[in-house]
């Protein structure tokens, strides 16, 4: 954890509505690896991209309040700084881009304005040197005809280019951190492949920092070193991509891998859906977030919220579930078989 | 083909769907597409966005009208365009289970009558006995008989997609279009739609059009694939040899595109994602459609449009490399 470049320490997001406090982000913890990829996974809802917001902060308060916890990006804290301190490293050390590009984009301003405007607000460049700036940051980005297109408007790209744009946008001010909350959710796999080869590559040259925001596991195996699944406002299971790939040891892992086909192995597995629905954040359960849907559930795990366990032996990749737990009953047996699974579907 | 139409449940000949969107031009949205779907099939059909997979769908049960070109159900000709004498002849045959659930439900229906509402119009049927097969199909497909007095903003994502299931189903049909019917909900979700969809296949004795764009899981649920591109077909063939011996560049470059959910399978292949995006399917020119794209393109596509090729029994591909 030493070369850390982003820790997020015990993070509680609540929102005031009209209907009650809903407590979106429950106690989250993570550290961002530099030059690595970190990848958020889980379920609408779930408070991935609430997370980020937070730490960009994006989240408009009120209605929503920072209740607990610290994020320091190189030993800098990010929460409850100033309107003005936040839009200073906003932009130059940590860039973000979007699920949906045509609504984060203005549609009234061309491409081109609207990436040398954070090159005239963050580096005091003149319109003309911007314009250049722009151009080139298009071409890095991989648009053709950089030069044409940087006149045009938003309403004139397609989805992919919109999206190359946005990231020719956070790369601006070059960031440590690109967060990318669901980049490629609306994009057609074919796009989807060039926008993921397109972030790998600039990853490798410009030495950045991802944090990968997706509910799409096959999205994680391509691009995360490492991975947070999150479930109910909490981080239910941490560890390396392969750990939560092959070794995943909270239930709620499991049911995802499971819930979704394999191309490999036994095409005709019948797929196991996770029955009922996530918790409701209004009034979040006393125990285990998980308690309602979980198929190993113990009488414990509705009464007392289950502690972090390290799993295996590397002390990296740990689960919030008491089935980790050395007197739980039955743990050997419910791991073997999950391991055995595991194999048969990989 | 005489003797196709005979044993196939749907099929189009040369199906073409355009609209024509002003200043002269045409919106080549379904292009000349022919095929057969069996009885008790799954016929999955991918593509990417603006391939015209969704305005086939509809072509197909009547939702948008035919621009030229023919459909079949049960070997009988399909009218053109279709009229509310027809809608009613057909409900009780086809349907259709839309993508979005939140837009596809009528926000001022309740539960009760967006279900019952096939039915009503078969006629021929009293209210309280619709109100009986109501209560029968939400719990069919895991909803309770309370949710019938209930409006569609009640439901979750996953529940209104169960309503969208029931209201298709209800009137038994055989042919039933599901036009990328998981796609806005959650992975955990989606396995409770596709198994149910598979249930009620098994004990209806259901056809289905799959439309999806993820790979994996039209593979997992179709018998036969069919990859289409600007509006045209491109391959056609068992899931099995379309996915894992795909013959056109274009499904070669898609099936490539698809990540899989495994970190080392993802590590060790090669990642090559097709250069450019769809063209725009207005004024479509003469060759294939793919040749500005396709990798493996010769002289001959540039201004040749290609057949059909069988390069087995029934794995077709349309691509002047097979030729």
């Amino acid at each position: 954890m030493d070369d850390s470049i982003l820790e997020v320490v015990d993070l509680s997001v609540e929102f005031s509505t009209y209907g009650g406090v809903v407590q979106a982000v429950r106690g989250v913890s993570f550290s961002v690896p530099r030059g690595e990829t970190l990848a958020i996974v889980g379920e609408s809802g779930c408070g991935k991209s609430v997370t980020v917001q937070s730490i960009m902060g994006l989240i408009p308060m009120p209605p929503g309040r920072i209740t607990a916890g610290s994020a320091k990006l190189n030993g800098r804290e990010l929460l409850g700084l100033s309107a003005k301190e936040t839009n200073e490293f906003r932009g130059t050390e940590i860039g973000m881009i979007f699920q949906d590009p045509m609504t984060s984009l203005n549609p009234t301003m061309t491409i081109g304005d609207q990436i040398a405007e954070t090159l005239m607000v963050h580096r005091g460049q003149s319109y003309g040197s911007a314009a250049r700036t722009a151009v080139e940051l298009m071409e890095k980005t991989k648009i053709p005809e950089a030069g044409r297109r940087v006149k045009q408007y938003p309403f004139e790209f397609s989805g992919g280019m919109l999206q190359r744009s946005m990231i020719a946008m956070s790369l601006a001010c070059n960031p440590s951190i690109l967060i990318a909350d669901e980049p490629t959710t609306a994009l057609d796999v074919t796009i989807q492949a060039q926008i993921l080869e397109l972030m790998l590559e600039l990853q490798r040259t410009e030495n950045m920092s991802i944090i990968l925001i997706t509910h799409d596991l096959a999205v994680v195996a391509r691009m995360a070193d490492e991975v947070r699944v999150m479930y109910g406002g909490q981080i239910v299971e941490s560890g390396s991509v392969e750990q939560i790939f092959y070794e995943s040891a909270h239930p709620y892992t499991l049911g995802l891998r499971e819930a979704m086909p394999s191309n490999r192995g036994d095409l005709t597995r019948q797929l196991a859906p996770i029955e009922g629905t996530p918790p409701d954040l209004f009034d979040p359960p006393k125990g285990c977030g998980y308690f309602a849907r979980c198929p190993h559930a113990m009488k414990l795990c509705e009464a007392d919220p289950p502690v972090e366990f390290v799993v295996t032996k590397t002390p990296q990749h740990r689960a919030s579930c008491w089935l980790q737990h050395s007197m739980a009953p039955g743990v050997s047996s419910v791991r073997q078989s999950h391991h055995s699974e595991g194999t048969d579907d990989g | 083909m005489a003797e196709q139409r005979q044993a196939s449940l749907v099929e189009t000949v040369a199906l073409k769907k355009h609209f024509y969107v002003g200043r002269g031009q045409t919106l080549h949205a379904v292009d000349g597409i022919s095929l057969a779907i069996e009885e008790n099939e799954i016929l999955g059909l991918v593509g990417e966005s603006g391939s015209g997979k969704s305005t086939f769908g509809k072509t197909l049960v009547g939702l948008l009208d035919k621009t030229s070109g023919q459909a079949f159900y049960k070997g009988s000709l399909l009218p053109q365009k279709f009229r509310t004498e027809d809608f009613i002849r057909y409900c009780t045959q086809m349907q259709m289970i839309f993508q979005d659930p939140y837009s596809s439900l009528n926000p001022r229906m309740t539960v009760l009558d967006i279900i019952g509402e096939g039915l009503q119009l078969a006629g021929g049927i009293g209210r309280s006995e619709i109100r009986d097969q109501v209560v029968t199909w939400l719990e069919k497909v895991g909803l309770h008989s309370d949710h019938m007095s209930r409006y569609p903003h009640e439901f979750s994502g996953g529940q209104r997609q169960r309503i969208g299931v029931a209201r298709a189903m209800i009137t038994k049909p055989k042919f039933v279009v599901c036009d990328e019917p998981i796609s806005a909900l959650d992975v955990s979700v989606q396995a409770q739609v596709i198994n149910l969809l598979n249930e009620l296949k098994q004990s209806m004795g259901l056809t289905l059009l799959f439309i999806a764009h993820d790979l994996s899981m039209v593979l997992y649920v179709s018998d036969r694939m069919a990859v289409m591109y600007l509006g045209a077909l491109v391959e056609i063939g068992p899931s099995n040899d379309v996915f894992f011996s795909p013959k056109h560049p274009y499904t070669e470059l898609l099936i490539e595109s698809n990540p899989e959910p495994d970190p080392q399978i993802e590590s060790e292949r090669a990642h090559r994602p097709i250069e450019g995006e769809i063209t725009s399917p207005i004024n479509i020119q003469p060759g294939c459609r793919f040749a500005d794209r396709c990798p493996k393109v010769q002289d001959i596509c540039k201004h040749q449009t290609p057949q059909m090729t069988m390069v087995s029994d029934n794995h077709g591909v349309v691509c002047h490399l097979f030729n």
